[in-house]
């Protein structure tokens, strides 16, 4: 085990500096001037070049490379261009506002996939069971925008239970008013695909032939079904899981701009409609990294649930 | 005895039918899938129309009063009693002399003979509209129509962007292996270690807007999928023997790629190209809400969704439902001739 974690971690180097080179040579060659952006449009040509100079624009790349690389290893992206915040300052601001909705999100909406799905695959092959594949497709065919504006209208807007937007500094006020409906909103989307994959995977379990082993020797089929298939399927859906986990830390950046949640995604949005390189390259640069770890944690935990899988 | 010998002789000489002519058929058989191949036709149909300027040419013109309601709900009522603005200004209507003083007096008289030569003829605006207007008056009928041929364009082009990016690395990865294998594999990994959607962000930093930006942008971050199922179908193809008998009569490497094994993998890049069209469909409204995708003078479902938002709460509620009604039939209908597909081209899948 422990060779293994070491040898992942190491093959994550080339990955790592194959992000960097990217988001580097992405900014660097299609980004409009930094110099320029920063100006803004009144600046005189001797403002631009002392821009130039001050951000090291005038070394040539490698040393450019070189700035981009010492401040990731050091967290020092200096400031945002559009508001003058420290970068990892925001970080700190922005993240717990985003984890405060998106954790209950996560949880909420892999509970109620797997008691749907359950639910379904109960009546498998019943006309309740087509109806409510028809419905999901017709859900997920509308878009999540939709189910927002609507939802936001209606809840918060027209029948007034919820606050339409907002925000406070308290940690409980957030989580018990404000972060509701977007929390009830977000849970609502996800319900359909996650019913239906959910519903696959409980399917392919129900087919096996410990079932029918189980049900040959009187197991009833409660037990079968709560017992013996739900272990048994718990591990395609940690997987699944474990995938949508690096998306807790960006957010839903469109229930953060809809709502006025002063999260990541909303500030990650706000830098690209601003041109804030800093932030943009920042945020992706750290969520990848944040990526793999989680993807290797992920493979760990797949090894622990299922002593099937041999890890190599 | 000899019928026999007959009935197989015949049978054995007529050819039997191609993959794509059984998939036909298999997919003639499935209603759902028919009746979903002609909704996605009528859309095609529709946009193509719409394409050439036959079909909602004139979205543009504002045909209606200001936020017209449907026609079968009926116009607004009118408002009644005295304006209270206008009373206060006929009130004390004495104009103040300031010609002394002001310093374009001299040039009134001017603007006034040249204002005069000017006709502005205000169309009659109707009333109600079929399905309503928007907030200039715009039919919402054409609105729908241009918005699907951008949004629909947009998703078919950025989905062939992306598969073809995904086939050609995917081929060459699984078909060339070695180097150049570990080299596209590390690409992959790159682009996959980024969240999807940050992905997206950081092209629409440096990229800009418009539609072909944003089919540009769509189709560079969405490849990996298909470059995945891709190389593992030619790492599986490429040892096969029907590759080798193509290698022992002399076939170059690019001809076995494309020509032989292709095709046999070509029922996974169909699936795929038409799973990804919905994906980016979907992808294009949320940018263009944003105000990441089309630019502004032109439309699409994600700009009617984003007028509709400010709309609601004036009650106006008829673009977010055309524009809602009209993205879910094309959606659903396309997703399910997508599964019709993935059956009728692959039957074992079942």
């Amino acid at each position: 085990m422990g060779a293994y974690i070491l040898r992942r971690l190491w093959q994550m180097i080339p990955t790592l500096v194959g992000v960097i080179l990217f988001v580097f040579f992405l900014f660097k060659w299609f980004g409009g001037d930094p110099a320029e952006i920063l100006g803004g449009l009144l600046a005189t040509p001797e403002q631009i070049e002392a821009i130039r100079t001050q951000l090291g624009l005038n070394e040539p790349w490698y040393t450019q490379l070189w700035i981009f690389v010492k401040s990731i290893f050091t967290f020092n992206w200096g400031n945002s261009w559009a508001t003058g915040e420290a970068v990892s300052n925001i970080f700190r601001t922005r993240l717990p506002a985003t984890l405060t909705v998106m954790v209950p999100i996560l949880i909420l909406e892999t509970v109620l996939g797997i008691v749907a799905a359950m639910a379904v695959a109960y009546v498998r092959g019943s006309l309740t069971d087509r109806s409510i594949m028809i419905i999901t497709t017709v859900m997920l065919s509308v878009s999540f925008l939709v189910y927002i504006i609507v939802g936001q209208w209606l809840f918060g807007f027209y029948l007034g239970w919820f606050p339409v937007q907002g925000w406070s500094d308290s940690f409980w006020t957030n989580l018990t008013h404000y972060a509701v409906l977007p929390v009830l909103l977000a849970t609502f989307v996800s319900l359909a695909p996650n019913t239906r994959l959910y519903r696959s995977f409980f399917l392919d379990e129900i087919n096996q032939d410990y079932v029918r082993t189980a049900r040959a020797k009187g197991v009833t089929e409660n037990r079968a079904l709560f017992v013996h298939v739900l272990r048994n399927a718990m591990i395609p859906v940690l997987t699944n899981v474990a995938v949508q986990l690096p998306g807790i830390f960006l957010g839903s950046f469109l229930i953060e701009t809809f709502f006025s949640i002063p999260g990541l995604g909303r500030e990650t949005l706000l830098a690209v409609n601003r041109s804030d390189y800093p932030v943009i390259q920042a945020v992706t640069v750290y969520l990848a990294a944040l990526t793999m770890v989680i993807n290797l944690g992920a493979d760990i935990l797949y090894k622990l649930v299922d002593p099937r899988v041999v890890l190599k | 005895m000899t019928t026999v010998v007959e009935a197989y002789q015949a049978a054995s000489s007529e050819r039997s039918a191609g993959v794509w002519v059984t998939a036909w058929r298999r997919l003639t058989n499935d209603k759902v899938g028919m009746a979903s191949l002609a909704v996605v036709a009528g859309f095609l149909v529709m946009i193509l129309a719409a394409a050439v300027g036959l079909l909602a040419g004139d979205w543009q013109k504002e045909v209606g009063v200001p936020d017209a309601p449907p026609s079968f709900i009926g116009p607004r009522a009118q408002a009644t009693g005295t304006d209270p603005i206008a009373s206060v200004i006929a009130k004390d209507a004495k104009p103040v002399d300031l010609s002394d003083i002001d310093p374009l007096a001299p040039k009134y008289k001017e603007w006034a003979e040249r204002a005069a030569k000017i006709q502005i003829t205000d169309p009659p605006r109707a009333e109600t509209l079929p399905f309503g207007g928007d907030r200039l008056g715009r039919d919402i009928v054409a609105k729908v129509i241009k918005g699907a041929e951008i949004s629909i364009f947009v998703g078919v082009f950025a989905a062939v962007l992306a598969t073809l990016i995904g086939t050609m690395l995917g081929a060459l990865s699984g078909y060339a292996g070695g180097r150049i294998g570990d080299f596209l594999e590390w690409v992959y990994n790159v682009f996959t270690s980024i969240p999807g959607i940050l992905l997206i962000f950081a092209f629409a930093a440096v990229l800009g807007r418009g539609i072909s930006t944003v089919i540009l942008i769509l189709g560079l971050a969405g490849w990996t999928g298909i470059y995945r199922l891709v190389r593992a179908e030619y790492m599986k193809h490429r040892t096969r023997e029907y590759v080798r008998a193509a290698e022992a009569i002399g076939a170059s490497h690019l001809s076995r790629m494309f020509i032989h094994i292709l095709p046999n993998v070509s029922h996974v890049v169909l699936v795929q190209l038409s799973l990804h069209v919905v994906f980016f469909i979907k992808a294009e409204v949320i940018l263009s809400f944003l105000g990441l995708g089309v630019r502004v003078d032109q439309v699409s479902w994600g700009t009617m969704l984003s007028e509709a938002q400010a709309e609601l709460v004036l009650g106006h509620w008829w673009q977010l439902v055309a524009t809602t009604v009209s993205m879910a039939l094309f959606v659903t209908a396309f997703s399910l001739l997508t599964d019709a597909l993935r059956d009728a081209l692959d039957p074992k899948l079942r």
